[in-house]
């Protein structure tokens, strides 16, 4: 079974740190440490003491060492994964590291996905589901803001809001159950119209709840912020001197395309996504019009977008035909190059919108600019510590598919189908908000009824 | 082995493949199950005119438990065959409602339902029915069951015995302050039995229950009151039988509490056992006292009583509503503040009972018990109530205790084959704090589980499991072949234009094109299978019930699919078995809780653990992953 195979990965924060720990987790993850690990003692590893740390030198297939190590050993089920777990200490920097792992790949372990030694603990029993997302969610947040999230989480929020909407559902169940279960006493029946307004009350109460996964993403991947523009505005130089306020850039992302440049930063404790352009143009080459492409797929996706001219020149065609492009999407309107001079018309033609004079050569008013996204962000999420907020992508999918099952209620009432068929439909929108608290039960329907309800011999 | 010191002289009573104790319908079920099976079976019960009693309401059937009755047949038992000759009024409830939750009802004769099944019993070859009260449950060296002793010192031989103990155990019957040891109906209780289970390592909890007074039909005042017939063209409980066209169809009537009822009640509360204490038993929440209403739902100024006559040669009425265990001069009282029942004269009064039952998460899905090899349990005595349910669990167990003796495969239902499946694995899995009711919202695929395929879903285990004739079963298949070719016939005709579609689309809010099919316009829940006559020419000529099987299946597609997925889903943790002796207490990964409770209960499959009360999702995880390291090895 896939699931018992040993899994390594480097588990220590890539960077220029003292040391890097490559973990490996499972069955084997002992005997393959061993084929790679060589003792000054010459005894196997196995032979290593539980809760030891061991040293010696990882050697590679042609027997030339890697590195000099210190591997801990830990026994099953002590461990934070409950299985066989090995730790190898190497040298700091990415390459040591890099070259263990890709030796214990060769040796039979195989590369553990995201969270996967998390996955491991809660499939082990050690911790329980709830707990594994909020552990994964705080590993895996970018930012201190999304940190608090994960943790107003395990406190509860989320699972308070859900439990709200399945407090009316099961309120709406119990009372169409009871008039199947006792049709002869005479308890009010749900009517159509009550029917109806209920699943829309409910339907909206998700949909309210399913739109914070938005702010919730933008906690957690970043407000995606779109530098567009014309060439020649100044653009990557806006990119840089932004950079420039942020101090500690978290991480650069990968895998990104190279023509739209992805850098996330920190300002003022608010994770944001800067996205680099294409300067949009019309163009007869094949290459560029594919990066603009790109630039316009992107600046559709955008939660913001800093619409980039240069203030000094008078507007050309190109520049206004972006607002086209920007349509819908929120923007602020960076006029740059202010350094050069400030043309009257160009300005006067951003009258009506938000817009910063400024200048990201000289750096000035750069501060507001950085000021205005943060506040841009921070507006969106509102009070994102302690409301309830869909931040797991598998909590959004449950939540969708719990507003499409009273979705499918309400259109299946409208065709006139009798409500215990639209009943299905209610307990799998039950069943999905259900599975995003690990609560889904049934016997609470009859402890509703029985509770609220006169009926018996 | 336990040696009973009360009895002196012990003899051999006969050998018998299966030992049945108790002939309420639990035991009625189970011992017709066997002796047809084939096994040597023996019937015992405290009374002989007590054989299918009805000590509590006068009728069968209902939400939920109309689709037991169905089950039932289907699988090859007596309850519907009888009720269909001895009903005195028959109606399906719920027509207003979908084809899922219609059910039947019948008032019910009690006692031509008695002789019926009695009678039944008398006439089936293999079945040994005796006044006899069993008190110990014999087991051999390796545990097995070889033996059932009587009071009077018979020990029957048998290889496997089936426990329908119904409210006999230990049985006190409590009205007001005069409090009884007694069974049902002021029958005998049975004392040594519970005991007896006690020692071979049976939790006993203690349940209650209750029945309402018994009224002369001559002192009521029926011109106060609202008479309620059943229907003029019911189908029968029975698919094999046909009701005729002169239905019978005895009243049943509307009453009503009033203000100075509760008054009276709530004057004499200190008097009510239920409230000082004296009764300790768990009793049913669907089935509460009048005092338990009144306190309960204080604001309601009346509620609704239900008079139903006990059979055609008798005055006695049941006043369904009315269950009480308040001292019997206030049950006069009340009831004589009740509009029309001013003069009324009580027959019985309403008592409550308590009883010894034992915890059904000690009993496999098969209702063979865990403690003990051979030995099975149904009814009441398994934390259930009502007359369905206690028959539903004794053909199963009957089924099962034939197999057993056999050597052979038993018959084991889940969630989706059956309301049956739903009524055992509940009490399985979740044990019985109170007396369980089947509830129609208890199952979980019940659009599929209909009381009217039925016949379709478990005529198949009747068939296999020796039930079911071949004839019988062959009729069925071929029942749902036509349902299924009327289907693909309705598929391929497609309206032409005429004047009759042009007014049929007009009424049914339009929008029907020339070269759609039959198919696609049923699917409209506005158009029905006769609005369609005029543009269906070739229609055959079918009987009702497959036309209405064949709309069914068409309306409600979408639904029925889904469920099905469900159910596939479902299947899918229901066949990860787990092997019976599976070591929990090792599973070092599994939380303490659920490794107590896991290897207490030892649950037969992945879902039955996965609906244990304190086991959680993660656990069941680990289970999965124990298991197929167990796989492995």
């Amino acid at each position: 079974m896939n699931d018992y195979d040993t899994i390594a990965a480097i588990s220590t924060p890539v960077g220029t740190g003292g040391i890097s720990i490559v973990r490996l987790s499972g069955e084997k993850a002992f005997e393959i440490t061993e084929k790679v690990f060589s003792r000054p003692n010459g005894k196997p590893f196995s032979e290593a003491g539980a809760n030891t740390l061991s040293y010696g030198h990882i050697i590679d297939t042609e027997g030339s060492i890697v590195d000099e190590v210190l591997v801990g050993k830990m026994l099953a089920p002590h461990t934070y994964t409950t299985e066989d777990t090995a730790e190898i200490n190497c040298h700091g920097g990415l390459f040591a590291a890099r070259s263990v792992l890709a030796l214990l790949l060769k040796n039979g372990a195989r590369v553990a996905e995201p969270g996967e030694f998390t996955k491991r603990a809660f499939l082990g029993g050690r911790i329980d589901l709830s707990q594994a997302e909020a552990v994964e969610d705080i590993i895996t947040s970018k930012t201190e803001l999304f940190t608090k999230i994960a943790a107003g989480q395990i406190a509860g929020a989320l699972k308070n809001a859900v439990n709200a909407i399945t407090d009316k559902i099961l309120i709406l169940l119990s009372d169409l159950e009871v008039t199947i279960q006792y049709p002869e006493y005479d308890i009010e029946e749900v009517t159509v119209g009550r029917l109806r307004d209920s699943l829309e009350e409910i339907r909206d109460d998700i949909e309210a709840l399913g739109a914070t996964y938005r702010k919730g993403e933008i906690s957690r991947e970043g407000l995606r912020t779109v530098i567009a523009g014309k060439p020649n505005v100044g653009k990557s130089m806006l990119l840089n001197r932004i950079l420039d306020e942020d101090k500690a850039i978290v991480t650069d992302i990968p895998g990104t395309t190279r023509d739209v440049v992805d850098e996330l930063v920190n300002l003022s404790g608010v994770p944001v996504k800067l996205m680099d352009t294409a300067g949009i143009r019309e163009s007869s080459e094949t290459v560029e019009a594919i990066g603009i492409d790109r630039s316009v797929a992107a600046i559709k996706k955008a939660d913001l977008v800093l619409w980039t001219v240069d203030v000094s020149s008078p507007l050309e065609q190109e520049d206004i035909r972006l607002r086209t492009e920007i349509s819908g999407r929120p923007f602020i309107a960076v006029l740059n190059k202010c350094d050069l001079g400030i043309n009257k018309e160009t300005l006067d033609y951003f009258r009506n919108d938000e817009c910063i004079v400024c200048s990201a050569k000289t750096g000035e008013n750069m501060e507001k600019v950085t000021g205005v996204i943060a506040d841009f962000a921070m507006d969106s999420p509102g009070d994102i510590t302690s409301a309830a907020l869909i931040v797991n992508a598998r909590h959004k999918a449950l939540i969708d598919k719990a507003a499409d099952a009273i979705g499918h209620a309400i259109s299946s009432l409208d065709e006139g189908m009798p409500e215990d068929l639209i009943e299905i439909d209610i307990n799998d929108c039950r069943d999905y908000l259900g599975e995003i608290t690990g609560e889904t039960a049934r016997e609470d329907v009859i402890d509703d009824i029985f509770s609220r309800f006169c009926l018996g011999k | 082995m336990t040696m009973d010191n009360d009895i002196k002289i012990k003899f051999e009573a006969g050998e018998y493949d299966v030992v049945v104790i108790g002939a309420g319908h639990a035991g009625c079920e189970a011992a017709l199950a066997c002796a047809r099976k084939g096994m040597k079976t023996m019937l015992m019960t405290m009374h002989l005119d007590s054989v299918a009693m009805m000590p509590c309401n006068p009728s069968i059937g209902g939400t939920g438990k109309g689709h037991l009755v169905r089950e039932i047949d289907a699988l090859g038992g007596q309850m519907g065959r009888v009720i269909d000759k001895t009903y005195l009024q028959i109606k399906t409830l719920n027509t207003s409602k979908g084809e899922a939750v219609h059910s039947l009802r019948a008032q019910a004769d009690k006692a031509r339902y008695h002789d019926e099944m009695k009678r039944v019993i008398e006439n089936t070859p293999n079945l040994y029915l005796k006044q006899a009260q069993a008190v110990e449950i014999m087991t051999d060296s390796d545990g097995k069951v070889c033996g059932v002793m009587t009071y009077t010192g018979g020990i029957y031989r048998c290889r496997a015995a089936v426990i329908c103990s119904g409210t006999y155990l230990k049985g006190r019957i409590i009205i007001g302050e005069a409090i009884q040891e007694s069974g049902p109906n002021g029958l005998m209780a049975s004392y040594k039995l519970s005991d007896s289970l006690r020692e071979l390592g049976f939790t006993i909890n203690r349940l209650k229950t209750g029945t309402p007074t018994r009224i002369n039909r001559r002192s009521i005042d029926f011109s106060v009151l609202t008479p309620q017939y059943g229907d003029k063209d019911s189908e029968a409980f029975s698919f094999d039988d046909d009701l005729g066209e002169d239905k019978k169809d005895l009243p049943c009537y509307l009453a009503y509490t009033n203000e100075e009822t509760h008054d009276i009640i709530r004057a004499n509360l200190s008097r009510s056992p239920l409230y000082s204490g004296v009764i300790h038993g768990t009793g049913p929440r669907y089935c509460p006292s009048i005092e338990d209403k009144v306190v309960r739902f204080a604001d309601k100024k009346q509620h609704q009583l239900f008079v139903e006559p006990e059979g055609a040669s008798t005055d006695e009425m049941y006043l369904q509503g009315f269950s009480s265990s308040l001292p019997e001069d206030v049950q006069e009282k009340m009831l004589h503040s009740l509009k029309g029942f001013e003069h009324a004269e009580i027959m019985r009064s309403a008592y409550a009972i308590e009883y010894d039952a034992i915890d059904p998460r000690q009993v496999y899905s098969t209702l063979m018990t865990k403690p003990v090899k051979g030995l099975f349990t149904a009814g009441q005595i398994n934390g259930t109530s009502g007359y369905e349910e206690a028959a539903a669990q004794g053909i199963v167990a009957g089924i099962n205790a034939a197999q057993y003796v056999r050597g052979e495969a038993m018959l084991t239902l889940t969630r989706a084959d059956g309301y049956i499946g739903v009524l055992i694995d509940d009490i399985v899995t979740k044990g019985a704090t109170e007396p369980y009711r089947i509830m129609t919202s208890r199952v979980e695929y019940r659009l599929l589980l209909r009381q009217d395929n039925a016949d379709k879903r478990l005529m198949p285990f009747g068939y296999k499991f020796g039930l079911v004739s071949e004839e019988r079963y062959k009729r069925m298949l071929a029942k749902w072949e036509s349902v299924d070719r009327e289907i693909e016939r309705l598929r391929s005709v497609k309206v032409t234009d005429s004047p009759a579609l042009r007014e049929l689309s007009e009424i049914t809010g339009g929008g029907i094109r020339p070269g759609t099919t039959l198919y696609t316009l049923l699917k409209r829940p506005t158009i029905s299978y006769e609005d369609l006559a005029p543009l269906d020419e070739d229609r055959p000529a079918l009987p009702k019930n497959i036309v209405k099987q064949a709309v069914i299946q068409i309306r409600y597609e979408d639904y029925i699919l889904r469920e099905e997925k469900q159910i596939e889903r479902f299947r899918k943790l229901e066949d990860k078995k787990i092997p019976v002796d599976f070591d929990y207490q090792n599973s070092k990964n599994l939380r303490i809780e659920a490794r107590q409770k896991l290897d207490r209960y030892r649950p037969l499959n992945l879902g039955q653990a996965s609906r244990i009360e304190g086991v959680s999702p993660a656990d069941i995880s680990v289970l999965m992953i124990e298991l197929a390291k167990a796989d492995n090895k």
